[in-house]
């Protein structure tokens, strides 16, 4: 088969060999630009992973790249872009690595295998190992770094975002987003971090700590708390894409997967939970014909492939199991609720905690009826937790009111309102009170 | 947003595609579909049975005789053929054409690509009716499958 440029060669053949580097298209305006931030998202973060490989530090790659991407911007928009454009950045980057060590005159070692490498590029193919963005992942995941640093560290090398991107996303300067990643390199460097795939024994936690970052970064974008909602979608969108990379490159994982499967399943629902004017809708009322039955698809066949692993559930497998209870339900009647029950169960058990308890009372509540249920919520209020939150407080008036102790209800409702920090849900338990 | 990238080729990219092995051929798409994956953007992608193989791989109704009219089709006149689609989630239009640009095709190949759709496209008619009963039926799809999962 001939080999063939993108738009240019419209059915016809073109000779193999060498090929003219600048792609005859139809010019768009900042096309080259635009361009090489859509090969960055995509090549950038195996460009740092296979630079980092040969120099050992993650700060020092993502910048070569970053000024490999200057150069790029310079020189492509006139000289076209190359055949393969991660070869030529990486290729790049390593050439400015090594005048960066003969600069300072260090790592005569270091300098010795990059400058080797670096010929060899010339003729062999661009081919990072696949390990090298794992390394990447775990990095950029270190403990060293406050959770805020590793969200925009992983967004940053792992995702391939510009600071740019990034500064849109969390809704703040693109300054702001510059320094948190200065820091985070430094902090990085000053730990003397190694690029490595953790030991065994560091292995479940440290993975443990990815997925949380990267769930993290998806609650940040699901509950809206500020900003355009759009753009926190935007970034819980960014937080799915990285658990399927996360995924693919743990695929023996099951809590991998399964987080995958839960936010699947929460984005699944995402147009359904607020109307046009940013009000809440409660589950029961919430219209399912506008879930997204390609996610919830999606989310099936994630929590699958968890449980086909046969390692049993973890955290995120129960609660994308919950998820997935609510996403196949007809209605709320439908749903199957002794089975949220079981799962709330086992949640308790594997990480008890007041929240948990209560989302159970709930679900006991809609199984069994709410007189269990507000036995469990009464025994929160002895034990003196969730104090200071709403939850426990609109949780009981809602049990108070459906046994008709309405007196007792309204004092519940109203006790929350005060205490709810969304002025939306406040308005909400407001008017469940004068009900 | 999700763009759907739509597979067409024509007849004489079918012939030269014809002296190429075709282990080697799945092992091309293989590799594209694999660095998609690895990528968190493929959603979905299938690919379409042969058309000149069987005719109950492929026919067309024509809409332009009343009642519509099915053929075999007229594949062998068109010249182009519709040969499989992936849909995958990406971040804009320029990394849509980055995705598809990689995708191995030979010469007399096109991959056109299309935006999918979203809720958001249709929020002016909300309220329509049929807008309403067709996320219905989706959910009775959705409701049978997991019936039979």
């Amino acid at each position: 088969m001939a080999r063939r440029r993108g738009g240019a060669s419209r059915g016809k053949r073109v000779a193999a060999g060498p090929e003219p580097s600048v792609a005859q298209e139809e010019p768009r305006r900042g096309a080259v630009p635009r361009r090489i931030e859509a090969l960055w998202r995509i090549e950038g973060p195996r460009i740092v992973a296979a630079l980092a490989r040969v120099t050992g530090d993650v700060g020092f790659a993502e910048d070569m790249a970053q000024e490999a991407v200057a150069e790029a911007l310079a020189q492509w928009p006139a000289a076209g872009v190359p055949r393969n454009p991660a070869a030529w950045l990486t290729a790049v980057a390593k050439r400015r690595a090594i005048d960066s060590w003969r600069r300072t005159e260090r790592l005569e070692e270091r300098y010795r295998r990059l400058a080797q490498e670096a010929q060899e590029d010339v003729v062999a193919d661009w081919n990072p190992v696949p390990d090298d963005v794992l390394r990447l992942v775990f990095s950029a995941c270190h403990p060293e770094l406050s959770l805020l640093a590793q969200i925009t560290l992983t967004l940053r090398v792992v995702g391939g975002l510009s600071t740019r991107e990034i500064a849109r996303l969390f809704v703040v300067p693109v300054a702001t987003v510059q320094q948190r990643i200065v820091r985070a390199k430094k902090t990085l460097a000053a730990a003397k971090v190694p690029f490595e795939v953790p030991e065994p024994s560091e292995w479940e936690p440290r993975l443990a700590g990815a997925l949380r970052v990267i769930y993290l970064m998806f609650t940040e974008g699901y509950s809206a708390t500020s900003g355009d909602q759009w753009i926190r979608q935007d970034l819980a969108g960014e937080a799915l894409r990285l658990g399927r990379v996360l995924a693919r490159l743990v695929p023996r994982e099951p809590e991998a997967h399964a987080l995958v499967a839960l936010m699947e399943f929460q984005t699944a629902r995402f147009a359904a939970r607020t109307r046009v004017d940013g009000t809440p809708i409660l589950l029961a009322e919430q219209d399912r014909s506008s879930w997204d039955r390609g996610g919830i698809e999606r989310g099936r066949e994630a929590l699958a492939r968890a449980d086909a692993l046969g390692r049993g559930r973890g955290n995120y497998a129960l609660q994308a199991a919950v998820a997935k209870c609510h996403c196949v339900a007809a209605n709320v009647d439908g749903t199957d609720w002794p089975q949220i029950v079981l799962l709330y169960e086992a949640l308790g058990r594997l990480a008890p905690g007041p929240v948990v308890e209560l989302n159970r009372a709930v679900a006991v509540s809609m199984a069994t009826g709410p007189e269990t249920a507000l036995a469990i919520a009464d025994r929160l209020v002895a034990q003196g937790v969730l104090r200071g939150s709403h939850l426990l407080p609109s949780v009981r008036g809602e049990l108070l009111s459906r046994l008709g102790r309405s007196a007792e209800a309204r004092a519940e409702f109203t006790a929350a309102a005060a205490l709810a920090g969304n002025t939306r849900e406040r308005d909400m338990l407001l008017r469940r009170a004068a009900e | 947003m999700k763009y759907m990238l739509i597979m067409r080729s024509t007849d004489a990219a079918q012939e030269a595609y014809k002296d190429l092995p075709f282990e080697e051929v799945i092992n091309r798409m293989g590799a594209y579909n694999e660095s998609m994956i690895n990528a968190g953007v493929l959603l979905a992608g299938e690919g379409l049975a042969d058309v000149a193989q069987d005719s109950d791989n492929a026919f067309v109704v024509d809409f332009s005789d009343d009642p519509p009219l099915v053929t075999d089709g007229p594949y062998g006149e068109t010249h182009e053929l519709f040969n499989g689609f992936w849909i995958l989630q990406v971040s804009s239009r320029d990394e849509a054409a980055e995705w598809a640009r990689r995708c191995p095709l030979g010469a007399g190949s096109k991959l056109e690509v299309r935006r999918v759709t979203e809720p958001e496209d249709f929020a002016a008619f909300a309220d329509n009716e049929y807008i309403r009963k067709e996320a219905g039926w989706r959910d009775d799809e959705a409701a049978l499958r997991a019936g039979n999962a």
